[in-house]
């Protein structure tokens, strides 16, 4: 049928379906008639998709598996036991918990405001330029750089006996550097590039005019970011903070240098809180690095169990992520 | 009006028409008796003054009071002069509507009279705007901004309730506070604005000593803080009638219509002598546009009103006087029916009946 007749008949037949002998639009293509070096980098893309879910797959059911016999309640609620080389002694992981939780909290308590603050000045003031410049390549450096490195560096920093306050000093005089607040200050690090980028980003979405509406009013620039702009950013501000728990969530290395490898949690002598901030303790990762093959523990299948705990803690973190990124259905949209 | 066609190169020879502001001795232009006489009245050439008469459906009893000059004013964004040496009274109980092709420079021009040219970079100006005699760039800009409103063609309301927009305009800033007062002493709006703060902070005080009372009733009463001046803003933008049973909704779950009279209730809210709307329906539907056009001519009495707009029947249908701007000069500037009926200026004539734009 030609072209011409099938317009004729859409033209006549009003809004009932077409005609029974209508030529059917093509499904797609088949790959096959493709040229042989697409058909193969067409396979090699879908072979890496399903390899991609198989390794996911394979993680959490791996996890699982080798865990779910010992998967008690208890163990979350058990601290561990210093002395216990094996299984059945060792303990559960609540101080593990415990310390992945304070240590985030920490680390987003210190994350979240300088990461703010940052995105603002970048977006709305920027000025000297050479200066906004130099921060953004400053949060660019500590994005890439990897946490091993920050870790070190803290280790460093905090060893100075001007900092010996922050954790506890040996009787020998030396700075020990290992404490929570240590270890939050620095993971703090790693997540603030996270905060700024996705902050910035949500700024900049907000336009140009609503700024204006708001300096026509009267307003200074600092009454604007705060009442205007950071609540219209207010999703994008809460998923890059999400994300940035998240990465310290997963982080092992500034665990295992800044904050020791006491499975339990050790406070320093001294008030309440602040001695649990200087004292020591351990985090789901370090839990399972202690406890797997690899670490000095000896207690691989609860290594396994915490694994599988971190693992759905991080997802869980990630899908609210991406909930708060998407914000509600009626989200803040101005026409631009 | 072809959209795709670009407006004319060639610069336009002007041929000083008696309509054009700038051409006119400054004398003329400063008398203080200056309310019902156009321009193009007080040079009084060709016939053309009887114009301003024959249009009684919108001059009907009215005074216009002068509260804004643009004098020989010039405005560059880098090195390039947008507005060319444009003059132009604003005057309260009148609409005045800016056309022109686009890049003609009436935006930045409004945006000029409160000094929000100033928020991009690289802009400058030349040549004076004053408000009530005073030189602008002297007044400090969050209290000028405050005097002198702004309604942007998008629907701009904030990520707040309906009532919570509102209020966050009467807030004053602590910068501007001080300058705010200064103004009040001899601004009789302004007293009325502050009697009524007053009374609220009295309220409120009331409340504080007011001792045992149901927590409710404290709630309730916790939520006067500017309510009188927030329902009449809302009145005022004749919104209040659509949205009175929640106040406390999301500003922006509002229709695109009632957004933007939202955005005009709130640069009313906080008295402003003068109103700049850059073209505000641009964004709306005919419905809304409607209601936004009686709005404004409703509103011309108690402040001046300075309009962009593209749109030549609005112009027709809102504004009083009309400067008809292109490639950033002031071409002419007349009555509302002198530039749509019996323009001087042959680029008028042919913008106005749709050549080009």
């Amino acid at each position: 049928m030609s072209t011409t007749a099938i317009l004729d008949q859409d033209l006549g037949g009003g809004p009932s379906a077409p005609p029974a002998d209508a030529p059917r639009p093509a499904r797609r293509d088949s790959v096959r008639a493709w040229p042989l070096p697409d058909q193969i980098a067409y396979w090699l893309c879908w072979a890496a998709g399903i390899a991609m879910c198989l390794i996911a797959l394979g993680t959490v059911l791996f996890m699982l598996l080798k865990g779910i016999s010992y998967l008690k309640l208890s163990l979350l609620v058990t601290s561990p036991k210093a002395s216990g080389f094996n299984q059945a002694t060792s303990g559960g992981f609540l101080d593990p918990i415990e310390g992945t939780l304070l240590l985030t909290a920490i680390g987003t308590v210190v994350a979240a405001p300088i990461g703010i603050a940052v995105a603002s000045w970048l977006t709305e003031y920027g000025r000297p330029s050479w200066l906004a410049r130099a921060v953004d390549s400053a949060v660019e450096m500590v994005a890439g750089a990897p946490s091993v490195v920050l870790a070190l560096f803290g280790l460093l920093v905090f060893s100075r006996p001007a900092l010996a306050f922050l954790s506890q000093t040996s009787a020998g005089g030396s700075v020990f550097a290992r404490s929570f607040i240590n270890a939050g200050l620095i993971m703090s690090l790693i997540a603030l590039p996270l905060i700024v980028g996705s902050t910035r980003e949500a700024l900049s979405q907000v336009p140009r005019h609503v700024r204006e509406a708001s300096y026509a009013l009267g307003k200074t620039k600092a009454t604007t970011i705060w009442r205007v702009l950071l609540p219209a950013s207010r999703p994008g501000i809460a998923s890059g903070i999400t994300l940035g728990m998240g990465r310290i969530i997963g982080d092992t290395a500034i665990v295992v240098f800044l904050l020791g490898s006491t499975l339990r949690i050790e406070p320093a002598s001294g008030a309440p809180v602040l001695s649990l901030l200087r004292g020591t303790g351990s985090t789901l990762t370090s839990y399972v690095y202690e406890n797997s093959p690899a670490g000095e523990g000896d207690a691989p299948q609860k290594a396994y169990v915490a694994a599988f705990v971190l693992l759905m803690l991080v997802l869980a973190i990630n899908a609210l992520a991406m909930r708060l990124g998407r914000g509600k259905g009626e989200a803040v949209r101005w026409t631009r | 009006m072809d959209p795709v066609m670009p407006p004319p190169i060639k610069r336009i020879v002007l041929d000083r028409t008696p309509n054009v502001v700038d051409g006119l001795p400054r004398q003329d232009l400063e008398r203080p008796t200056s309310e019902q006489a156009t321009l193009g009245h007080s040079t009084g050439a060709d016939g053309v003054a009887t114009s301003d008469d024959a249009i009684t459906y919108k001059a009907s009893a009215r005074q216009a009071i002068e509260r804004m000059r643009i004098e020989s004013v010039w405005l560059a964004y880098g090195e390039r002069w947008v507005v060319r040496n444009v003059s132009l009274p604003v005057r309260q109980g009148e609409v005045l509507g800016l056309i022109g092709a686009s890049g003609s420079g009436k935006t930045t021009l409004l945006r000029s009279l409160n000094r929000l040219t100033e928020v991009t970079a690289g802009a400058a100006r030349a040549g004076q705007i004053t408000l009530d005699g005073t030189e602008i760039g002297g007044i400090e800009v969050t209290a000028l901004r405050r005097r002198i409103s702004m309604v942007f063609q998008q629907p701009n309301p904030f990520p707040m309730s309906i009532y919570d927009n509102v209020v966050y305009a009467l807030e004053e800033q602590r910068r501007g506070r001080r300058h705010a007062q200064e103004d009040n002493e001899r601004r009789s709006e302004r007293d009325e604005r502050d009697e009524r703060n007053e009374r609220n902070e009295r309220d409120e005080r009331d409340e504080r000593q007011g001792g045992l009372r149901l927590p409710g009733a404290r709630l309730r009463r916790g939520r006067r803080r500017h309510e009188d001046a927030v329902i009449t803003a809302l009145q005022r933008a004749g919104l209040y009638d659509e949205v009175a049973d929640d106040l406390d909704r999301p500003a922006l779950s509002l229709s695109g219509g009632q957004q933007q009279r939202l955005c005009i209730a709130r640069s009313l809210a906080v008295r402003p002598e003068v109103l700049l709307l850059d073209e505000p329906c641009s964004a709306l539907d005919p419905i809304s546009t409607a209601k936004i056009e009686e709005l404004i001519v409703a509103l011309r009495e108690s402040v001046a009103i300075v309009i962009v707009t593209h749109n030549m029947q609005q112009a027709r249908r809102v504004a009083d006087h009309v400067a008809f701007m292109h490639l950033g000069e002031l071409i002419e500037y007349g009555t509302c029916e002198q530039i749509f009926e019996r323009s001087l200026h042959s680029r008028t004539r042919e913008y106005v009946n749709g050549e080009f734009g």
